[in-house]
């Protein structure tokens, strides 16, 4: 089909209307707080790197991201390790009540967290895991396994099942098919599992900021700080919120050719 | 594809299991726990037995939030699926503005719940916002943080930003997998554009708008962060959803008995809408399967 001007008409307009709300945030962070309030400017009249300066001198800013980079990526490891395997058998066998725990898996993605928070808060404290980043990593296993899981299984599906037999014609035992010849062929799929508890790890508030306090507290409620006795920041909060899109921009860029197989849940 | 019967798989799926087990029966239980008994404080606690789900069946403000969260739902999905199926049917097939869209489109899926929230808040307000400004300019009373239609709206919205390029991205995927071939038969036939939309597409991207109909209803039905930080649920209870009243009633006034009972009956709702649209899945995976 050809690309007609009316096609790129609506393409337009929609990325305008997803990137108006975004620029508008990065316009605010360049701007100093004077200028917000003062006067209603549609670009930074007086650039200013300030609330840019604030974040990243400040460790109790800063540590935020750190904190919340770590538990994202022990998350991203303990998920697509153990829902390797598990898809694995999923995609390959029948066994005793495999519909049904697939189905098990899968409601735990759709338990509110809001209903997790306060039995999390209180099996975390209990064992002494409260305000460590394993805590929010295991705490967030909990929508990220079954869906890495059902990621893998889609994309394991397509790798046809002869692949496996000759292997094990050729002398491979099940570890070293599994590591040499079958992670490559689906490397795909676990960037794009890898993405997705990335994305759904990075992006959640709840669980983390009930887990954490002072030691593993995550830049998303580091925010709320913003709140002082003297009014909102609105700069520096502005500022935060920039810097919280980056990543996940950057980690886009990386996934961009799989995004759309990989939103399909490697079921195309 | 045929599956082998292997029931030693189990061992494949065994870390699965313990950690599920860990994160999520655990506290599930503990809640199934909290909602059959009473405190006094002390931490002593006493059989209260099914009262709580008696009490909170019979609680006007469960069946507010319930309603409201349904009309929540229904609404983002009429509205973020037809517009996500548009937006794809729209897009680029391929090349370097394939890639720019989707890598913008992707983007708003990766920004943190609250900073979402934020921006909006930010965007909406009449003194410092965009969108509140502008329409202030043009006359139209708005305002989110006192007037409940306009919270709606602005929550409403918010979602749409949000997650309508989820949508859009898996019909996308949907519409990726369709052989030129059909095209060119369907040219050849002289099938109008709704035609080949109705007979073509839509058949090749059910599968696929089944996922995104199933996270798009899950996903509102808990929402919580987004409009918590732009409404904080107000004004009044006009924009308090289940999983906000959930989190005010559980965290907020410590009421265990009857946010544990809510959290069952909030979870099972959820569940039994979910199992219908994954047995319509699974079936449909089998029919494609023959």
């Amino acid at each position: 089909m050809m690309r007609s001007p009316k096609q790129a008409l609506v393409m337009t307009l929609y990325i305008l209307f997803l990137m108006v709300p975004i620029y508008w945030l990065i316009n605010m962070s360049l701007k100093t707080n004077t200028e917000i309030l003062g006067s209603f400017t549609l670009w930074p009249r007086d650039l200013t790197l300030d609330n840019y300066r604030t974040i990243l001198t400040d460790p109790s800013w800063y540590m935020g991201y750190v904190n919340s980079m770590i538990y994202v990526v022990e998350n991203m490891v303990i998920s697509i390790a153990v829902a390797l395997p598990a898809a694995y058998a999923f995609s390959r066998y029948r066994f005793m009540g495999d519909k049904h725990l697939f189905f098990w898996l899968l409601t735990n993605r759709m338990a509110p967290p809001a209903v997790f928070a306060l039995p999390f808060f209180q099996l975390y404290s209990s064992v002494g895991l409260f305000d460590t980043h394993i805590a929010v990593a295991l705490a967030h296993c909990l929508f990220n396994v079954p869906l890495a899981v059902w990621i893998l299984e889609g994309f394991m599906r397509g790798v046809p099942k002869e692949i496996d037999e000759t292997a094990y014609i050729d002398g491979h035992s099940f570890g070293s098919f599994f590591v040499r010849i079958f992670m490559p062929l689906i490397a795909s799929g676990i960037g794009v599992a890898a993405f997705f508890c990335f994305m759904f790890s990075w992006v959640e508030l709840l669980l983390s900021r009930t887990l954490t306090s002072v030691n593993a507290k995550p830049i998303a409620a580091a925010m709320t700080r913003t709140v002082s006795a003297s009014g909102m920041d609105w700069g520096v909060l502005a500022a935060a919120g920039v810097l919280t899109i980056i990543p996940g921009a950057l980690v886009i860029y990386f996934v961009r050719n799989y995004i759309a197989k990989g939103f399909a849940l490697g079921r195309v | 594809m045929d599956k082998t019967l292997n029931n030693k798989a189990w061992f494949l799926v065994a870390p699965v299991l313990v950690l599920v087990a860990f994160s999520a029966v655990v506290p599930l239980m503990t809640v199934v726990n909290y909602s059959v008994q009473d405190t006094f404080g002390n931490n002593q606690f006493f059989w209260a037995g099914l009262d709580w789900f008696d009490q909170m069946l019979h609680s006007e403000r469960m069946w507010a939030a319930l309603g409201r969260q349904a009309i929540f739902s229904a609404i983002i999905l009429a509205i973020e699926v037809p517009l996500g199926i548009f937006v794809a049917l729209n897009m680029p097939k391929k090349g370097f503005w394939a890639s720019v869209c989707l890598v913008l489109m992707a983007l708003p899926l990766l920004i943190p719940f609250n900073v979402v929230g934020t921006i909006w808040q930010i965007f909406g307000r009449v003194d410092i916002g965009l969108l509140g400004y502008a329409l202030a300019k043009l006359g139209i009373g708005y305002n989110y943080t006192a007037n409940a239609f306009d919270a709606w709206v602005t929550v409403v919205v918010m979602d749409v930003w949000h997650w309508t390029s989820l949508v859009a991205l898996l019909a996308y995927a949907g519409l990726q997998s369709i052989p030129e071939a059909y095209y060119q038969a369907a040219k050849i036939d002289q099938a109008s554009r709704w035609s080949v939309f109705r007979y073509i597409e839509l058949p090749k991207m059910q599968g696929v708008l089944l996922i995104a109909v199933l996270l798009r209803f899950m996903d509102s039905f808990m929402i919580y962060t987004e409009p918590f930080v732009l409404t904080g649920g107000g004004p009044g209870n006009s924009t308090t959803f289940l999983s906000i009243d959930l989190v005010k009633m559980a965290i907020g006034q410590f009421d265990l008995g009857p946010a544990a009972a809510f959290s069952l009956m909030y979870f099972l709702v959820i569940l039994a809408i979910s199992w219908v649209f994954y047995t319509v899945m699974v079936n449909l995976d089998k029919a494609e399967g023959k």
